[in-house]
């Protein structure tokens, strides 16, 4: 299966910018299907930026953050070619975790 | 599955990194050991902010203390969001220590909706895209040196994200 997330990470030499795509439902578990039956809640709990082995960005969310989530951040060094390690866990103790060449 | 397109420009432009990249990682196995520089309070998954209410819970909650308004905390978000569902919000402050940026939205079932944690090194700048029930406050929360600094902005919602 391919990846859920698709990052793009790109360096200044100073700074490496970060945007990442993650998909996946986010049910918040407040919605009903067609039937009127709620759907469960099934969302990312966490999500982790790792580079250098250390952490740069980590995400707490809840099942207000929208569907397929989206987010932008930026760090601190970070050289072309370095590895950006990307983690999450859901609910439901699901995960995915790619890594991507900061660019 | 399928890849679902944004409406983001830049999103689009995102490369899709294949499964060659989930083989190299092995198992996939979560390293979500904390750097040891962040503060005790910061590093573990707030349970019980995320199931508070109200906004003002949620911040007693995760942070045990309450938040003074800040102009030095820049809030993006649209003044009308036609979808509910996603709703572009962004942050980005010049305050010095900044520890964690909390996102949340008055009138959700749980206001709380995103809490970033921001190491030494990372710039206290987020964009994210969040969901939001009923037109209500959007609230950020910058925790900077010890101290809570807050901006706040009524988005005004056309249809509610709960509808999926």
């Amino acid at each position: 299966m391919a990846s859920t997330i698709r990052v793009r990470a790109t360096s200044t030499g100073e700074v490496t910018e970060v945007q990442v795509l993650i998909q996946h439902p986010m049910d918040s578990g407040f919605v009903k299907d067609a039937k009127g039956e709620t759907i469960p809640p099934h969302f990312i709990r966490e999500l982790t930026f790792e580079h250098d082995g250390r952490n740069v960005f980590v995400a707490d969310w809840g099942a207000a953050v929208s569907k397929d989530p989206y987010v932008k951040f930026s760090f601190k060094g970070g050289n072309k070619g370095d590895d950006l390690k990307i983690s999450w866990i859901d609910n439901k103790g699901e995960t995915d975790t790619t890594t991507a060449k900061i660019q | 599955m399928t890849i679902t397109h944004s409406d983001f420009p830049a999103t689009r432009r995102l490369i899709l990194i294949g499964a060659g990249a989930i083989a190299l990682t092995g198992l996939g196995i979560m390293s979500v050991g904390m750097a040891p520089a962040l503060a005790a309070a910061n590093d573990t998954y707030p349970e019980d902010a995320f199931k508070q209410k109200g906004a003002a819970d949620a911040i007693k909650s995760l942070y045990g203390r309450t938040a003074e308004p800040s102009d030095k905390v820049k809030l993006d978000a649209p003044e009308i969001a036609e979808n509910g569902a996603v709703v572009p919000i962004s942050v980005s402050t010049t305050l010095a220590d900044v520890t964690s940026i909390a996102f949340l939205a008055s009138e959700n079932p749980n206001a709380l909706a995103a809490v970033y944690r921001i190491p030494p090194g990372t710039l206290p700048n987020v964009a994210n895209r969040l969901k939001m029930a009923k037109t209500c406050d959007v609230i950020v929360i910058v925790e900077a040196g010890g101290k809570l600094y807050s901006a706040t902005k009524e988005v005004k919602v056309t249809v509610g994200g709960c509808g999926g």
